[in-house]
């Protein structure tokens, strides 16, 4: 068997592709982070609390109306997506013209009320959601087993981030957005109404951290600080690809997710670590991150 | 009327007076993780046991005054260390109780060493804190990597699973618990085929199992413990760990971390622990009065041993009488006086700090034989005590050989 770094060849692919898999995770995540900060100029703190949230949908929804893990997928994005609606109309929209700080600031405290409250009704050590049953089991792919659930993330992932990225840089829709971005006064003057669009379109980027909770459910402990944990990650992929840049989120997620999964393999003390080295370097040679567009 | 007053303050005082000087007071401080992944093991649970022990000794024993405080140590032994500092030397706190996470439990043994004050331990695991690291200050209670690697890493061995790799979380605790269960495995006849070191709090195992997996080990024994024991389980179930023909062994699993992760994910695996709140009925009559603080959860070993710690001490106190006890005179007297309570029966704190009970190994139920909520576990096989814990001399604590 060829060996490559000491690591038989068939083992490194096996990793490889793990770490597509965990990447799309954070593609998945990242995407809402960078389509939030990218229209609204909100540094979304409450996102993992949010993906956090989309996983305990999932399991409200199965133990209080049964319905299992397919209807959570469509169901917890949009009753999560409406509380980021509500959220916005509420707080958010008043801080547009402040500094971004005060986004940051006001997400932040909510993060910390939705998991002060999810742990003070539920605990923290978790809640118990199984792999639905038409994706359990596997595949022998030869130089590994493929759990049937994980290769579902990645085609869903990957539908979802490319499917995002060509509605807002290919559509007329993602055209209006971008624009009223750039110049709302002028959107407005053609008689869109940018303020509905503005808060849709954060409810669409919250629905899109719930997706991934509910993709995350089966396979991760459904806690309340499971959001927490992987949130700082994610804003690390944000800057490494660049604040704002749809593109740059789901490359740079991807890209990461591979990074990780191969220190896994050759340093795993420093798995959790290896990212934030990565964004250190990239913001002292290209501070505005890999795909931002201005420095 | 005036005059009247007067004598009824005066008498007030004067019965106060008296009665000071026949008080025993006593302040207690529960420390433990409130608010992350070791919350439901320990944090709120255990001061709501700390509640019952107060109640039920003072209930008999009115003239003990007991006041207790409570504190978040966020799982960072820098934290952990200043509370214990400001408790014992700010708000006069005679012990610490508690204190999950190895890390912060050894930091906090040795504030307490440097102030002559007490630290009973339930939640934190590290054998260290009996061994190399003891001190005249410090009792281990509940359980410790020895006691755990020495339940299910024999009864595994013992039952043909002879080959093991290790998924160690990288800090004090899970270097222990690796260490423990290795001796444990070599010792019996098995081998250790290898091992990886998982940073605290991993999301995903995937990459750290698929190693475990093409390592051909017959166990992977899981050093680690709540969340990330969780995220290995239930990713090795998705990975067709055990399907494949390997076995996990949950070097540390509780009873909350088998309700999270559900009998259908969690059948099988075999575990040891001190305490369970099912094995009898002074355990249920107990978890029945624990449940009223914390409806709907399960009571941990860590929960019992916080109760019966504080009773221990709290009994010592007594037999001491009233006014100032330095830490090391009142853990000699501890360690002079055998335990006796309801929950973990008939026992003794050893000269290293460790008390000593019995343990019971435990294999979680099939859904099929579950027949009602918190219906874990059944029985396989009790360690007597004087096996269930790590022999005196070779603990290489400095309390013994000195």
């Amino acid at each position: 068997m060829i060996e490559i770094f000491g690591i038989p060849s068939q083992a490194l692919f096996g990793q490889l592709l793990i770490g597509l898999i965990n990447g799309s995770f954070y593609a998945l995540l990242s995407l809402g982070l960078a389509v939030i900060f990218g229209m609204l100029n909100i540094i979304n703190f409450s996102h993992g609390a949010q993906y956090m949230m989309g996983a305990f949908a999932a399991y409200l929804i199965l133990q209080y109306s049964g319905l299992g893990y397919w209807p959570a997928l469509i169901i917890a994005p949009i009753i999560v997506g409406i509380t980021g609606v509500i959220v916005e109309r509420l707080f958010l929209q008043w801080l547009y013209k402040l500094d971004h700080l005060y986004g940051l600031l006001l997400t932040f405290g909510l993060a910390l009320i939705f998991e002060g409250v999810a742990r003070n009704y539920f605990g923290s050590a978790g809640l118990p959601y199984t792999v639905p049953e038409s994706l359990q089991g596997g595949r022998n792919l030869g130089f590994m087993f493929l759990p049937n659930y994980r290769a579902w993330v990645i085609v869903a992932s990957l539908v979802v981030c490319i499917g995002t990225w060509f509605v807002i840089e290919r559509t007329r829709l993602g055209a209006y957005l971008r624009a009223a971005t750039e110049n709302p006064t002028l959107v407005r003057a053609f008689g869109i109404n940018v303020p509905r669009m503005i808060t849709l379109t954060y409810g669409f980027g919250v629905a899109l951290a719930a997706f991934a909770g509910v993709m995350a459910a089966p396979i991760y402990n459904v806690s309340p600080q499971m959001g927490s944990e992987l949130i700082i990650v994610v804003f690390a992929v944000v800057v490494i690809g660049g604040m704002g840049s749809i593109l740059g989120a789901i490359v740079t997620g991807f890209g990461l997710g591979v990074i990780e999964g191969l220190t896994k393999v050759f340093f795993p003390e420093a798995s959790n670590t290896v990212i934030f080295v990565i964004m250190a370097i990239v913001l002292l040679v290209r501070p505005a991150g890999l795909f931002g567009r201005r420095a | 009327m005036k005059k009247a007053l007067g004598l009824a303050a005066l008498a007030a005082v004067l019965a106060c007076g008296s009665a000071n000087a026949q008080d025993i007071n006593v302040k207690i401080g529960v420390l433990s993780d409130m608010s992350s992944l070791y919350a439901d093991i320990g944090g709120p649970g255990s001061v709501a046991a700390a509640k019952m022990a107060i109640a039920d000794f003072t209930k008999d024993h009115p003239n003990v005054k007991v006041e207790m405080i409570t504190g978040d140590h966020q799982n960072k032994p820098d934290i952990g260390t200043q509370i214990a500092n400001q408790w014992f030397d700010v708000d006069k706190v005679d012990m610490i109780i508690d204190v999950p996470n190895s890390g912060v439990a050894l930091a906090v043994s040795q504030v307490a060493a440097q102030k002559n004050k007490i630290f009973i331990v339930s939640g934190a695991a590290a054998s260290t804190l009996t061994g190399e690291k003891c001190n005249a200050n410090t009792v281990h209670w509940t359980y410790d990597t020895w006691m755990l690697a020495n339940g299910t890493g024999k009864a595994m061995v013992k039952t043909g699973g002879d080959t093991w790799f290790f998924l160690t979380a990288d800090y004090a605790f899970g270097h222990a618990l690796e260490t423990d269960t290795a001796a444990v495995v070599e010792k019996s006849g098995g081998k250790v085929l290898g091992k990886v070191r998982h940073p605290l709090n991993t999301n995903d195992f995937s990459s750290f199992l698929l190693q475990a997996q093409s390592s051909k080990a017959k166990v992977i024994g899981l050093a680690n413990a709540g969340g990330d024991t969780i995220n290995s389980i239930k990713q090795a179930a998705e990975f067709g760990i055990v399907k494949g023909g390997q076995s996990l062994a949950g070097l540390l699993v509780f009873a909350s971390d088998v309700a999270a992760l559900g009998l259908p994910t969690a059948q099988g695996l075999v575990l040891t622990e001190t305490w369970y709140w099912d094995a009898n009925d002074t355990n249920r009559a107990w978890t029945k009065r624990w449940q009223q603080d914390r409806p709907g959860k399960w009571p941990t070993m860590i929960h019992a041993g916080v109760y019966a710690g504080i009773m221990h001490y709290l009994k010592t106190r007594l037999a001491m009488g009233p006014g100032e006890h330095d830490g090391k005179s009142v853990v000699a007297k501890m360690k002079s006086m055998p335990t006796d309570d309801p929950l973990f029966g008939k026992g003794e704190v050893r000269v290293d700090g460790r008390v000593i009970h019995p343990a019971y190994l435990f294999e979680v139920k099939k859904p099929s034989e579950s027949k009602y909520p918190g219906d874990f576990y059944k029985l396989r096989a009790t360690i007597p005590a004087n096996e269930a814990f790590r022999p005196l001399n070779e603990g290489k604590c400095p309390l013994v050989s000195g």
